[in-house]
């Protein structure tokens, strides 16, 4: 009998391109699927469809140049991408900031760091069938960003640093309006998780889903939430001090759980540490200088130098090679996006198509970051 | 002859009529539905919604109805053409024959069979047949994907919607309409059956939801997961037929809602009874605060998997079904109703 | 009994995130958080900061305060910005001096990085507060920023 049944109803692998258009995949990022019916048995992402070359563009630019690229590569964490090349700069300079710098630097990072958790969380909902988080997440992420129009004129590509210091000094209502938006976001914090966090089917469909082990995690790569979420303590604020995150103290968020749902949770979390931090620094923003004047042309001594922040999404590092001119030799962006998207298909593989969609929305990519 | 000719045109003829009056208002009903699906929703989400064509916009989906006659009807190549074109026209129709048997008021029934409650299950779950058709000939993966889940889904739920209303069905002792409402002048049926009824309510209204494949059941969609599922490959006033149907089809599942738990369009405590015309006022009244529920489930919940949406029915909702009907069986046994 | 607790907690949470959108459903129209956009095109005020786009302001005399010395477009980083410059004798000293022919800016080129400014040593050329950019042709995205027959204000040096 070779005719059994399942020869008969043999069933067959096929492929389907989720993306680069999908509107799960939240910007130009195509994963090449193999699924089983509605299992998914291998992911491939393909990337290079936003490719702009910003590396190569950088060894065009000089080193304030190159910052306001930089804003383009993590749009969400547009603060604390430029954040990390004018500290490399700073540094190589062995230049020594203000207080009153280190301070506002991190005031906007971690207000960066809420708006960003915002819109994940806005999309994540959304993701996962719950369209109306999406508003809620963007109503409160709409404050942070008026503060940050009022503040440096641009609400997304803010490109408020510069090497040497800030752009333009706090306008004297500033600390008003972010203990208000604190104020305000304290009360709709909770209700994100009454609406989203609790709901029995937000729990059904993140709970278990795309664990991801703490070997995997570390060997992937990942950092920030991902790695967070699955006990990995790779918090650079914590390992790594820069700016004002020395002299602060505050809690690393870690899940062990390694799922979906503990990386939510760490998210979640951070949203209430930056809460924290913030507060401990809004009213004791020290007087001083707002930059330090730098040479017209800033050269780098000759040599290699890295840096690394804690953006959103995880360790953004930036590497120079210098060779003492005003442009860099090379340099390269170690952005968090790209390892953290590696680790999907250890996630994924044996889950469905609505657990994919879960899973790389807690990835919280933002394609542009990953491509560069 | 000339008699039977006469009767016999005449009565075609008022066929015709009353068909084309169904249809006239069921167009309107589904557009008015539709607008107030995005208001509502935009209430929801601290947005304003649909305002600028007409007072409250409310001329918005003409004008996007009329956008969408404008547009091309594009289509796969390798698409199988005839399943391809019929399919939305089985999923609207599907969704109108049901309309007959609603009973809008007294007078206002067209058609009153005696087994009208089991008519309006049967065709309303033939629907799923133009959706799997569609997915199945539009040539697209994702399009088979969500066909494929919303025979799935169908199939399972189809169970719990008709074993919830036959719960009800031990209350009455009839599937014709007009005689289940007449049993609720001593009370609607949800307050006559108390707990199981409620409990029957409940599974209904989940089950009806995911009959109509709206969010949190909307897996045959699934905008962020397959695009736009089963309908990928519509265009133009095929889709917009899809779309409609949708509304159609939940106002439907709101209307058996009503019927059957809520007194049709018997007044509340009969405070307009001397008034049978406002009949129709309090069944579209009832079955719009039905509606507005759904709405409001739709735009709450995450969506469910599509193994969790079986989980949910066969290890949760059938079994406490089942024995909700045996609950309900004893309640009438030992004549615990409440009738005023 | 965890099957009963699973349905009576689940209804329960279901219960709870109506209730968060019932209770802004009910106050939809205080808290409405969109704008109704060409509605209020004349009242909607940017910050002061914001960038809108670059541009020289002119005073009465037609007079603006560039002096030509190029530095916004070196520190341009895409070339949004060309000068078109030439040299001319100073009435006063006699000497020769750098002055603008053009300042042409490309608007659509620009990231509103705001180093031009930044680099200006005689703040010439500012940030409006413009936003509304689309315009019908690309060609009028390139801006001459200088008025036609306006010179440098006196007394401005770089």
């Amino acid at each position: 009998m070779t005719n059994t049944i399942s020869d008969r109803f043999k069933t067959e692998e096929y492929f389907i391109n989720m993306g680069p258009q999908h509107p799960a995949t939240h910007g130009v990022l195509r994963l090449i699927l193999t699924i089983d019916g509605e299992i998914i048995k291998n992911v491939e992402p393909d990337l290079g469809y936003i490719h702009r070359s910003i590396e190569k563009m950088s060894e065009r630019d000089s080193y304030q140049q190159i910052v306001h690229l930089t804003d383009r590569m993590d749009y969400l964490s547009a603060h604390m991408n430029n954040e990390a090349v004018c500290l490399l700069v700073e540094n190589a300079l062995e230049m020594e900031m203000p207080e009153r710098v280190k301070v506002i630097r991190t005031i906007m990072a971690e207000l960066t760091r809420i708006a960003s958790h915002l819109l994940w969380w806005g999309v994540m909902g959304m993701d996962v069938g719950a369209l109306t988080t999406f508003m809620y997440g963007f109503r409160d992420r709409e404050l942070i960003n008026d503060i940050f129009e009022e503040t440096c004129g641009a609400r997304l590509t803010m490109n408020y640093n510069i090497p040497g210091g800030l752009m333009f000094d706090i306008l004297p209502n500033f600390q008003q309006r972010v203990k208000d938006f604190l104020t305000h976001f304290k009360t709709k914090l909770p209700e994100y998780d009454t609406l989203l966090t609790n709901n029995v089917i937000f729990q059904k469909r993140t709970k278990g889903v795309g664990y991801l082990s703490m070997e995997d995690a570390i060997s992937f790569g990942t950092s920030g939430p991902v790695g967070r979420g699955s006990g990995y303590s790779c918090d650079v604020r914590k390992h790594h001090p820069y700016s004002a995150y020395t002299n602060i103290d505050f809690k690393e968020v870690i899940r062990t759980e390694g799922d979906t749902l503990a990386r939510y949770e760490v998210r979640i979390q951070e949203m209430w540490e930056s809460i924290a931090i913030i507060e401990n620094l809004i009213d004791n923003i020290p007087e001083g200088d707002f930059k330090v004047a730098t040479k017209a042309v800033i050269k780098l001594p000759k040599g290699e130098f890295y840096q690394k922040v804690e953006t959103a999404r995880g360790e953004l590092g930036v590497f120079v090679v210098s060779t003492g001119t005003k442009n860099p030799y090379r340099i390269k962006f170690r952005s968090p996006g790209f390892s953290n998207l590696s680790a999907l298909n250890k996630m994924i593989v044996g889950g469905k198509i609505g657990d994919l969609v879960a899973v790389t929305s807690t990835l919280d990519l933002v394609i542009p970051d990953i491509d560069r | 002859m000339t008699d039977l000719f006469t009767t016999y045109t005449g009565s075609v003829l008022q066929m015709l009529l009353i068909a084309a009056g169904y249809l006239g208002f069921f167009a309107i009903a589904g557009l008015l539905l539709v607008w107030l699906e995005r208001r509502v929703a935009a209430f929801f989400q601290l947005r304003l919604g649909p305002n600028r064509v007409g007072p409250f916009g409310l001329m918005q989906t003409i004008a996007d109805a009329l956008k969408l006659l404008s547009k091309e009807l594009t289509g796969t190549d390798k698409a199988d053409k005839f399943l391809y074109n019929l399919a939305p026209y089985f999923v609207i129709i599907t969704a109108l024959i049901a309309l007959a048997v609603l009973p809008f008021s007294q007078q206002i029934q067209a058609f009153d069979i005696n087994i009208g409650l089991f008519f309006l299950t049967a065709v309303s779950s033939v629907g799923v047949i133009g959706i799997l058709l569609g997915g199945w000939s539009s040539n697209n993966k994702y399009a088979l994907i969500g066909a494929m889940r919303s025979g799935v889904q169908t199939v399972s739920y189809e169970l719990s919607v008709g074993l919830s209303l036959l719960t009800m069905v031990l209350l009455t002792g009839s599937l014709q309409l007009s005689e289940i409402i007449e049993v609720q002048k001593d009370g609607w049926l949800i307050v006559q059956g108390h707990v199981p009824a409620l409990i029957a309510f409940l599974i209904f209204m989940i089950a009806g939801t995911a009959e109509t494949n709206r969010a949190p059941f909307d897996l045959v969609e699934a905008e962020s997961e397959l695009g736009a599922g089963f309908h990928t490959e519509y265009s133009g006033m095929k889709f917009a037929y899809f779309f409609l149907a949708e509304f159609i089809n939940m106002f439907i599942i709101a209307a058996i809602a009503v019927v059957v738990f809520f007194g049709g369009w018997l007044s509340p405590f009969g405070i307009t009874e001397s008034l049978p015309w406002l009949g129709a006022f309090w069944f579209l009244g009832k079955t719009l605060v039905i509606i507005f529920l759904m709405m409001w489930f739709r735009w709450t919940f995450p969506r469910l998997r599509v193994d969790q949406i079986l989980t949910l029915e066969w290890k949760y909702l059938l079994p406490i079904n089942l024995f909700n009907i045996v609950f309900m069986a004893v309640i009438i046994w030992l004549n615990l109703e409440i009738k005023f | 009994m965890s099957y009963f607790s699973d349905i009576y907690n689940g209804v329960k949470t279901l219960l709870q995130g109506m209730g968060v959108t019932g209770k802004y459903f009910i106050h939809a129209r205080k808290e409405i958080i969109t704008q109704e956009y060409p509605d209020n095109k004349d009242t909607l005020k940017m910050f002061d900061r914001f960038r809108g786009e670059v541009v020289m302001p002119h005073d009465e005399l037609n007079e603006h305060r560039c002096t030509g010395c190029q530095k916004c477009e070196i520190a341009c980083p895409n070339g949004s910005i060309e000068i078109i410059w030439d040299r001319g004798i100073d009435e006063e000293t006699g000497k020769k001096k750098k002055k603008i022919d053009k300042h042409i800016y490309h608007l659509g080129m620009c990231t509103m990085c705001g180093l031009c400014i930044e680099a200006c040593p005689t703040d010439a050329i500012v940030w409006s507060q413009k936003f509304n950019h689309a315009t019908l042709e690309r060609s009028e995205l390139t801006k001459i920023l200088n008025k036609p027959g306006s010179v440098v204000k006196k007394g401005i040096e770089d």
